[in-house]
């Protein structure tokens, strides 16, 4: 297939394809460095802190939060968006951009898919952990019982239910599918037996025959047939748990498409903070090259400025709607107590993004990774912003209040960041970063090396 | 033939059946096999899985012992799960009120008001409605105790009459000392006392004194008395300082009869007019039609001119004064245009200041119409004067015994000091008192007392106004009544029941005209808890014009600070302050809860240097924070009594400063008034528990009110917006309709004066947990009914409109159809309903609740969590002895469920059973939520909006009916009625 000479190489490097193989793996090879190991006992600790902020919260009860009768939801459903909304990259990347065959996704769409699934993982966390009786938190599966209950399907939690456990089950079928021919790959290579053993289950008897590929090929295209339209459903449906309510600030008929574009938007983020690291940590920068993260950036400068277009859309209908709470509800958003946050949501997710038009601010590395921090943090603050300053000044002014986290809130932040980067930290060392057998299908037409002897 | 059934194969089968049938039957000899036989491996795994199931039963789920113990006999007049009302009387020395105690399975649970008093008909107040919860208070007293070890009666029945011989034989003083008693039958008691100890003084002592009161009556009309008042007759009523609908005398008479003078909702056209002139923003100021702000020490001034100018019209003679602080020619017009259907009051304990309110009285003709001479209040009968006497002797040693009932002057006296040594210097100190305090721990003698609801009775609360309290329940401790005491002392063995009986056929019977025996009227009276015969009346007063002619009235400086002191509608004197219901009360005004301050006005903080929650040490005697307070006299602090109790129980101890430390006695009277007090900045800053912290409307139409004049224009003025929301309520979805009943509950807002008694009341009948002081400061209180209250106007002198809210029971509810798992739903009859068991605690419904009504248990408030050891429980209210208080037709709530107002849902049932039973319809009004119940200003109506003559139908079809939020629709079952204030034109 004719490449255009002008198209960056998605590989760098004159590599064949042992030598892709030998460099994807390296990492997993041998024992992990310093760096590793301090990162994943920062990550542990950080992870037991959650540990005991969870014991707390269900042994003395939410009350060891820092919600109250006015505000019912606090840091933990904020935390639960941000971390769905991370999860996002990973499947429009594997999903959406495998339809519309992006060659480039190939680097990078196994770490994302990764992050997915954790970031899902904590996202799930927070509605379970939040409930006031978690151990009835069973109640909401429409489970036959003789007690004669069923649950409320006009209720968007329960629509988040069956959303959030959807999407998790096809990421990680979409995830270990993808990784079979590499887990093949592994135990070939593998020395140790019990090494051998172990991954020789895991690949499920990968013998990379035609057959093998042709089902792994129309097996990947059916879950990313299934997968692309989740990418849109589920954030909506998150959206919906705010959007079908009575509040100002939250009952907004745009929140979907908003909600959507600011998962893709913050999952990138993520992909990019990890993935700058990771990359010079693993030496995979001929995998993932600065055109790489210039072609995520591109994403960000698009999803983030419809996420701008969002926050001043809700701005224009507050004020055309003639609904005094609801003028009031953004008013109070821009200059109330929680000013501060509003502020901090709009410089970093509307204003930084923006410097993305340069090309060379989005070819700088050690920009775009601060830009990424931004928006994480940004995007955070934005959940905190619909959540808490919709809550905490609604209708009825004698039941206004104020909120802030307790140190048991913010344990279970830090307690799933620790979740998060401790199982990141685990899979880079068990499995491929970076899709082999994907790099290699497009290593002949768009690796350096092919293109130099054209 | 009639048809057969056979019991077994055996019975059914012929004796020579076919062999066929016959080898189903496994026969004896394989029985016997099986038996015998070794067992299989079948067996083994039967009996395996049996052993190690019933092992994990019997060791894992220890089955709790309850002990639930059957009547043997059972009692006529108990029904297990029904509830008993038994007739009675709330008397504290301070607040009055006859009452209905409901009594659920041996055990009062809850105080209702009694209709079948003419005094207060059915209404009650915030304290009485806690009352209930001093029977089950762990700071009661137990037993007997001698010099602070625990003893038996005997002994301290020998010992007390002993001592009281050998002081009788050297002629020594014996002082019994009270509060104000208005039961005949102890006054009885004490005589009985006095012919055995001739030596014996009763003095009687208010911690809260009126005494100026009676002073001035006696000098103006030479009667010694606290009058009746009748606010209801009263067109216009005028108060300097009086909180008449707080905690000035009968506030919740008074309450019944002011808001029966402002009632609009049945067509009435007229409604009287309050002006307040006070320097602190108490209950009554904030409901007032005009407050002016004046200074304490400055009513003299004020009353003076007020009489001159009304002298000066009626031709009396007018006395001389400096000129008036605020301007009194309109007030005094209005009055005269008034006359005899006015009333002035005044809450100054000075008898110079209520004798000129006596003479502005009488100049308008007030004496007759709304103020009764002929037939007084019994109330505050505590003389100043006799107690600073009675300090002296103590201390000089010229007492040498002292009996106590239920008083407390070491804590609530300016000179409890003094107290404290005079009691060490008597030869015998008896406290009688059922709750523990700071003085009763001082005596050597310490007898436990009855609480009111263990004991017998009387009382006379106006002249021919009797009322009798009966026991609810046997004496939970070891206590004995105050009069048994007594009249065990004095040698008279008879009980008190006895006494009171005697009492009665004696006294009363014989002039009540009754047809029947005593038997029957005991009887009667006993069941109706009151017997009403009014005396006649002489209703011709003398006024004796020299009383105002000697008063000097003298010009101050307005520049100083000055203090005031006063009563609070939760804590009161400070006798109740071990409650916590009371103590998580939040105040009317400043939605304070958990707390005694420093009410300061803004313009004086800002001269001062001070913020809200600065502390602040008045005169180098307390440290108290400051609170700044909308509508405050600028050079004037408030500080409510009844806080800083030192020996009161685990709630009431460390909770606030004691204020009555600033009173002082001014030669004839206690003064709550001081000037010239010194404020010094403190160190350190303060947290208040408020339960609303954002005091503003924010110009959204949540109280809609309007002005008389307006309201007699256009009923529907002030409420506009409601006929055009509901012409806009265009659903696509079909409006549900409710066959059968369909619950509503109105609130009258010019009515509700915001006393809080539905709060107490609802907590009472509804388990409603108690949080404590750091959870409300975390804005996490409980209580189902809460009463907001936002401030308008003139930020000096704001003008306050409260509203009770409780769940709106929507018909389209905002909660229902967030709830995952359905645990909140709308019933049959209309009502929003919450399933405790089903809900799991997402508090989806309670972001989604406009009206914020909806309450989450954040913590084992209750004890009713299967986790172990997690309890928060700071006021103690899981103990057993407080449980008992729990209404046993209510959950009690876990932590992490959500509850909120059922409408009383357990009280509708019980009436719809009731109808059932009789075969009839309901009636309208026989269902009373326990908010409606409680209202001493029935404010509150609850029926059926499917019935059309139903009050509540009316009240929802008045053009001042309007609901919350209503824009939203919706649809609530809740509606309220415009305020309206008579304002002047």
């Amino acid at each position: 297939m004719y490449v255009s000479p002008l198209r960056e190489p998605l590989i760098k490097g004159k590599k064949d394809y042992a030598t892709v193989t030998r460099e994807i793996t390296k990492p997993m090879a041998g024992k992990p460095g310093k760096y590793w190991y301090l990162g994943i006992t920062l990550a542990i600790i950080a992870a037991l802190s959650g540990g005991i902020a969870t014991f707390l919260t269900i042994w003395y009860g939410i009350g060891t939060w820092g919600l109250n009768k006015t505000i019912g939801w606090g840091w933990g459903i904020t935390n639960f968006v941000w971390w769905v909304g991370i999860g996002h990259a990973g499947t429009f990347i594997s999903a959406i951009l495998l339809l519309f065959r992006q060659k480039w996704r190939t680097s990078i769409n196994r770490s994302a898919e990764a992050m997915t699934l954790m970031a899902i993982a904590c996202a799930g966390f927070f509605p379970l952990i939040h409930m006031g009786r978690l151990l009835l938190g069973f109640f909401i599966f429409p489970y036959p019982n003789t007690r004669d209950v069923w649950v409320n399907f006009n209720s968007p939690l329960l629509w988040d239910v069956f959303a959030i456990t959807t999407y998790f089950l096809v990421s990680l079928l979409f995830w270990y599918v993808g990784l079979i021919p590499d887990i093949g790959t592994i135990r070939d290579r593998a020395t140790k037996k019990v090494k051998k053993f172990i991954y020789g289950l895991l690949s499920f008897g990968w013998t990379g025959s035609a057959r093998h590929w042709s089902r792994h090929e129309s097996l990947s295209l059916i879950l990313a047939g299934l997968a692309a339209p989740l990418v849109l459903s589920v954030h909506s449906i998150v959206s919906m748990d705010f959007a079908t309510s009575v509040i100002p600030g939250w009952h907004t008929t745009i929140f979907p498409p908003y909600f959507v574009a600011g998962a893709i938007f913050s999952g990138f983020a993520m992909v990019l903070t990890l993935l700058i690291v990771a990359r010079k940590a693993m030496n995979l920068e001929d995998y993932i090259t600065v055109g790489h993260i210039e072609s995520m950036n591109k994403i960000i400068i698009a999803t983030g400025s419809i996420v701008g277009v969002a926050y001043l859309t809700e701005l224009f209908v507050a004020w055309y709607s003639g609904v005094e709470y609801e003028q009031y509800a953004f008013l109070n958003r821009a200059t109330g107590p929680y000013w501060w946050a509003y502020w901090i949501m709009m410089t970093c997710n509307v204003i930084t993004p923006q410097l993305f038009w340069f090309r060379k601010l989005r070819r700088n590395l050690v920009f775009t990774f601060i830009v990424s921090i931004f928006i994480n943090i940004g995007m955070w603050f934005e959940r905190f912003v619909i959540v808490v300053t919709s809550l905490h000044r609604d209708y009825l002014p004698s039941s206004w209040s104020m909120y802030s986290p307790s140190i048991v809130e913010i344990g279970l932040f830090v307690g799933t960041l620790g979740v998060f980067f401790t199982l990141f930290l685990i899979f880079i060392r068990v499995f491929p970063v970076i899709a082999i057998s994907e790099i290699k299908s497009v290593l002949k037409s768009s690796g350096e090396k092919e293109k130099t002897t054209k | 033939m009639e048809k057969k059934y056979y019991k077994s194969i055996e019975e059914y089968i012929p004796k020579n059946g076919s062999s066929e049938i016959k080898k189903l039957i496994r026969d004896k000899k394989e029985d016997e096999s099986v038996l015998t036989s070794p067992s299989n491996r079948r067996d083994f795994l039967k009996l395996f899985g049996f052993a190690i199931a019933s092992a994990a039963v019997a060791t894992s789920c220890e089955q709790p012992v309850r002990k639930a113990i059957p009547y043997l006999v059972k009692p006529d007049s108990i029904t297990p799960g029904k509830a008993n009302y038994y007739a009675s009387t709330y008397f504290d020395g301070n607040d009055y009120c006859s009452i209905l105690v409901k009594v659920r399975d041996g055990r009062p649970i809850k105080i209702e008001g009694n209709t079948l008093s003419s005094v207060t008909k059915g209404g009650t107040s915030a304290r009485v409605q806690a009352s209930v919860l001093n029977l089950y208070d762990t700071a009661r007293y137990r037993t007997p105790m001698v010099s602070g070890k625990e003893s038996g009666w005997e002994t301290v029945d020998s010992e007390v009459i002993s001592k009281l011989q050998t002081i009788k034989e050297k002629d020594g003083a014996i002082v019994l000392l009270t509060p104000t008693v208005i039961s005949p039958s102890t006054l009885a008691v004490i005589e009985e006392f006095k012919k055995t100890y001739p030596t014996t003084k009763h003095i009687q002592y208010d911690a809260i004194s009126m005494n100026a009161i009676p002073l001035a009556n006696k000098k103006t009309f030479g009667k010694e008395v606290v009058p009746s008042y009748h606010f209801d007759k009263a067109k216009l009523v005028v108060s300097f300082g009086a909180d008449f609908l707080g905690s000035w005398l009968m506030p919740v008479e008074f309450t019944k009869q002011y808001a029966a003078g402002r009632k609009l909702d049945e067509g009435q056209k007229e409604m009287s007019q309050h002006i307040q002139l006070e320097a602190g923003m108490s209950l009554t100021g904030s409901n007032a039609d005009k407050r002016i702000l004046l200074k304490n020490s400055q009513q003299k001034i004020t009353l003076a001119n007020l009489y001159n100018k009304l002298a000066k019209a009626e031709g009396a003679q007018q006395i001389n004064t400096p000129a008036s602080p605020v301007d009194v020619g309109g007030l005094a017009q209005r009055l005269l245009k008034a006359k005899g259907k006015s009333l002035v009051v005044c809450g100054a304990n000075d008898q110079e200041s209520q004798t000129l309110v006596n003479g502005i009285n009488y100049l308008l003709g007030n004496y007759g119409t709304t103020i009764d001479l002929y037939t007084p209040l019994n109330l505050k009968k505590g003389n100043d004067a006799e107690m600073a006497i009675l300090i002296n002797q103590l201390n000089n040693g010229e007492v040498s015994g002292l009996i106590l009932c239920g008083v407390n002057p070491v804590y609530d006296y300016y000179d409890g000091k003094n107290f404290l040594s005079g009691i060490k210097n008597t030869e015998l100190s008896v406290s009688i008192a059922d709750l523990k305090n700071e003085t009763a721990e001082e005596c050597t003698f310490l007898c436990p007392g009855h609480h009111y609801l263990e004991a017998w009775n009387d009382s006379e609360i106006k002249p021919g106004y009797y009322s009798l309290s009966q026991p609810a329940i046997r004496s939970i401790f070891n206590t004995r009544a105050v009069q048994e005491n007594l009249l065990n002392w004095a040698g008279n063995k008879t009980d008190y029941l006895s006494f009171i009986k005697a009492q009665w056929e004696k006294n009363i019977y014989p002039a009540s005209g009754f047809a029947g025996s005593f038997y029957e009227f005991w009887n009667k009276s006993l069941h109706d808890g009151v017997f009403e015969k009014p005396k006649t009346v002489n209703s011709t007063v003398t006024f004796n014009g020299n009383s105002i002619a000697s008063i000097q009235v003298a010009d101050l400086d307005a520049n100083q600070v000055e203090v005031e002191l006063y009563e609070n509608v939760a804590i009161g004197d400070g006798r109740n302050a071990n409650n916590p219901w009371l103590q998580e009360l939040p105040d009317p005004v400043s939605k304070v809860t958990w707390d005694n301050y420093i009410s300061m006005s803004a313009s004086l903080a800002g001269e001062k240097g001070l913020m809200e929650g600065s502390l602040v040490k008045i005169d180098n005697t307390l440290t108290l924070p400051v609170l700044i307070q909308p509508g405050q006299e600028h050079k004037t602090i408030s500080i409510a009594l009844g806080y800083g109790r030192a020996k009161a129980g685990k709630v009431a101890e460390g909770v606030g400063a004691n204020g009555y430390l600033l009173s002082h006695f001014n030669g004839e009277t206690l003064e709550f008034n001081k000037t010239g007090v010194q404020l010094d900045m403190a160190e350190g800053e303060y947290e208040f528990a408020m339960t609303q912290t954002h005091h503003s409307m924010e110009g959204r139409a949540i109280i809609r009110e309007t002005s008389l004049a307006e309201y007699l224009e256009n009923p529907a003025s002030g409420n506009e917006m409601h006929k055009k929301i509901e012409e806009h309520h265009i659903s696509l979805y079909k409006e549900r309709e409710f066959k059968g009943h369909h619950w509503g509950m109105a609130v009258d807002l010019n009515s509700c004066i915001g006393c809080n008694a539905c709060v107490v009341a609802c907590s009472a009948e509804n388990n409603v947990p108690i949080v404590g002081k750091e959870q409300v400061k975390l804005a996490r209180e409980m209580h189902w009914i809460r009463i907001d209250r936002y401030y308008s106007g003139d930020t000096e002198n704001p003008e306050v409109v409260r509203q009770p809210v409780m769940c709106q029971h929507c018909d389209n509810a905002p909660c229902e159809n967030v709830c995952p798992v359905g645990a909140t739903t709308n019933s049959k009859e209309g009502v929003n309903q919450m399933a405790y068991n089903r809900c799991i605690g997402t508090r989806y419904c309670n972001n989604n609740c406009p009206y914020k009504v909806r309450r989450f248990n954040f913590m084992d408030y209750t004890k009713a969590d299967a986790i172990p050891a997690n309890t928060y429980d700071p006021a103690g209210m899981t103990v057993d002895l407080k449980r008992m208080v729990l209404n046993p037709d209510v959950v009690v709530r876990a932590k992490g469920v959500i509850e909120k107002c059922s409408l009383c849902i357990q009280r509708i049932q019980e009436k719809k059973l009731d109808a059932k039973l009789e075969n009839r319809m309901l009636k309208d009004g026989e269902i009373k939520p326990a908010c409606a119940q409680a209202c001493p200003a029935d404010a509150i109506v609850f029926g059926d909006l499917n019935d059309e003559n139903s009050k509540i139908s009316k009240f929802f079809k008045d053009e001042r009916n309007y609901h919350l939020l209503e824009e939203l629709h919706t649809l609530p079952s809740v509606g309220y009625l415009t305020k309206v204030r008579n304002k002047e034109a």
